[in-house]
């Protein structure tokens, strides 16, 4: 029960898993078999269940989800994987148009039981085209689901729920979470979509997280802990639907609200959370909530440009001070330098 | 050709004629509260590729889909009662005429973004392909689809996986209001894109039932005996305005006399000609068809009237698929 995996081979057991109890579960992606095996994901899994199942398409994004949606329309479940969230943009038209829409708009006769995977870059110069957040896009989508799963046990177990859910699930993996290990059942199970986890209690404010903002938010409420500050970190995992009711009884318990999330603030998954904490529970709050995330400019390229650009811990203890009303502190230290690129030390590039 | 098969399928381009008249004539009471796009003038095309398809094989279709529909076997009163926008549509009434589905006779499905159902077609057929069912995929779509990046990528992967997927591209010369002189070089040619891509591809005249089916019939053997995917691109043309029940030469865009010539091609009036000099014609057989399809439109006309409206509670059913 203690055993630990990284996120990636957490995704790849998940596959894995899926692909083995249920033939009509297949991988469509380009690269999906390729040496490195999607940062690892998908190695060995061609080997193991063939070409047919596990399948290298050509570079036609938008095409290539239609035939997953066709391909789900007879029955199967296809897994669909792209390596950039943003490449993904180009199947906006099936993903949007048919597959969000295909249940609704035939009153319930069919349902495109797909799960598209997309990864989300971040630094080391991945730059405008390679490192979007466009979560609150597909969740602003009725007929989609979006989960963004944070840990090796989540990543593994939301897999599993998406790849046997009958409604096109998009799956947000952020490249920085990949390397990152953590407890992981040996055994098939599930984790439920549209659950939030708290992954950290706490009495002082209530931070609500997405995907990788889970690891910054974990290192802050650490050093707001040395000020005797107890921050309650909520993981949101599934972004739509949404798990409204966790956040609020935080928030009930806390009476104060910081969203950090992995995009652009403005139109962003933050304001809706924000708003509907407002619209059901604004007597609960204290003071007024905050939002954490990115500027509003196309992500840069240079590292000097992207040190100013993504939001870290630092920043997070220091909205969380001001918000309570206490001076900044000397423990909080500006790690601004030590890893504003990379995931972490040992990291040589390129992704 | 067997003369029953003939007289079959001039009763079905009969039929889609006289559904697609009946609502262009009840369209001015204001109960069909839906765009309709009607393919009065490009029946044979519908009929003479479905009618050498199995049940179970698969159509998709894009907006101007009525007929494709019918000539796969959808249920007549569910098509009406769908663009009426009652709860006893295809679609509950979720989807109007452009979102038509009978997925027991194997019509997976109408979406009118152009292009949009080309590659879940596709997606159908490698489906059954990989369940061993020798089932083949039919895609219908204008020729301005085949200006869709879409297209070509769909092509690309169907011949690359040598699906059993049949291209029907009905090339009636206007998109919407634009000519094909604005939209394709003259020099194009959408057999030679197929051609490129290694699939057989085959032009000829839509209007020309017999024409028809015979090269669908070749295409389905082909893809059901494995040899991959076809392209047939039927000429033909749409006699009423783009979208609605109304004639829309006035408007400049085309010529009278261009739409008379092809009124003059007449796919209907044609096949009834042949089945008289082939001498399958009998007056009395086809007046009784024909009488009994008349009493089956009416039937469905009342049925759709006379349907309920879905409830409120509908408006949020569907959203999602239960289970998991």
């Amino acid at each position: 029960m203690d055993r630990q995996i990284t996120y990636s081979q957490a995704i790849n057991e998940g596959l894995m898993q899926c692909m083995e109890s249920d033939p009509r579960v297949c991988l469509f992606g380009l690269g999906v078999p390729d040496p490195k095996g999607i940062f690892g994901t998908t190695l060995g899994l061609q080997e193991k269940f063939g070409e047919r199942r596990v399948m290298d398409i050509p570079c036609s994004e938008n095409a290539l989800t239609g035939v997953a949606i066709g391909f789900a329309l007879t029955g199967m479940r296809p897994v669909m994987t792209h390596q950039r969230v943003d490449f993904s943009l180009l199947a906006l038209e099936q993903i949007v148009n048919q597959a969000a829409n295909w249940h609704y708009m035939f009153g319930g006769k069919m349902n495109v039981p797909i799960v598209i995977r997309m990864l989300v870059g971040r630094g080391w110069g991945q730059g405008p085209q390679h490192s979007q957040n466009l979560h609150s896009w597909f969740a602003h989508i009725p007929g989609l689901k979006v989960v963004m799963p944070a840990t090796p046990y989540d990543a593994k177990g939301l897999l599993i729920s998406s790849i046997r859910d009958d409604n096109p699930v998009i799956f947000i993996e952020h490249r920085w979470l990949h390397g990152i290990s953590g407890q992981v059942p040996e055994n098939t199970f599930t984790v439920p979509i549209g659950s939030c986890r708290i992954a950290k209690q706490g009495n002082d404010i209530t931070i609500v997280c997405t995907s990788y903002m889970l690891l910054e938010s974990l290192r802050a409420a650490n050093i707001l802990a040395e000020l005797g500050i107890s921050a309650e970190v909520v993981d949101v995992r599934s972004v739509h639907p949404l798990d409204i009711q966790t956040i609020l009884n935080s928030v009930a318990k806390t009476g104060r609200l910081l969203v950090a999330d992995t995009a652009w603030i403005t139109g962003g998954f933050g304001g809706e959370v924000v708003a509907q904490v407002a619209e059901k529970a604004i007597q609960n709050l204290k003071c007024a909530p905050r939002r954490i995330g990115l500027p509003d400019c196309p992500t840069p390229t240079s590292p000097a440009l992207a040190r100013h650009y993504y939001p870290l811990a630092v920043d997070i203890c220091h909205v969380v001070c001001n918000v309570m009303k206490r001076a900044y502190s000397p423990v909080i230290i500006d790690d601004r330098n030590s890893h504003l690129d990379i995931p972490d030390s040992e990291f040589k590039g390129p992704f | 050709m067997n003369p029953d098969k003939l007289l079959e399928l001039y009763l079905s381009m009969w039929r889609i004629r006289l559904v697609e008249e009946h609502i262009a004539e009840l369209y001015p009471e204001k109960e069909i509260r839906c765009p309709v796009h009607l393919c009065i003038g490009q029946e044979a095309i519908a009929a003479g590729v479905c009618a050498v398809l199995r049940k179970d094989d698969c159509v998709m279709s894009g907006h101007r889909s009525h007929g494709h529909y019918l000539a796969k076997g959808g249920d007549l009163k569910r098509l009406l009662a769908e663009i009426y926008g009652k709860v006893t549509g295809c679609s509950r009434g979720k989807g109007g005429s452009m979102h038509l589905i009978d997925s027991e006779v194997g019509f997976m499905g109408s979406a009118p973004i152009v292009g949009s159902t080309i590659p879940i077609a596709v997606g159908v057929a490698l489906g059954m392909s990989m369940q061993g069912h020798n089932g083949v995929g039919v895609s219908f779509f204008g020729e301005a689809a085949t200006e869709e990046g879409v297209f070509a990528e769909s092509l690309n992967f169907a011949a690359l996986k040598s699906l059993p997927v049949i291209f029907v591209c009905e090339n009636n010369l206007y998109s919407v209001y634009s000519p094909l002189k604005v939209r394709q070089p003259s020099a194009r040619s959408i057999c030679d894109i197929a051609r490129a891509h290694g699939m057989e591809a085959l032009k000829g005249d839509g209007n020309d039932f017999e024409f028809v089916m015979a090269s669908a019939e070749e295409a389905v053997s082909r893809a059901r005996r494995g040899m991959g995917p076809t392209l047939l691109e039927f000429s033909t043309y749409r006699w009423r305005e783009h979208c609605g029940p109304n004639f829309d030469n006035q408007l400049g865009y085309r010529t009278e006399a261009e739409f008379l010539e092809w009124k003059d091609r007449c796919p209907i009036k044609r096949a009834e000609n042949t089945l008289k000099a082939l001498g399958i014609w009998t007056e009395q057989t086809v007046t009784a068809a024909q009488s009994a399809i008349r009493d089956e439109l009416n039937a469905a006309v009342c049925f759709a009237k006379d349907s309920p409206f879905p409830e409120q509670d509908e408006l949020m059913k569907h959203v999602f698929a239960k289970g998991t």
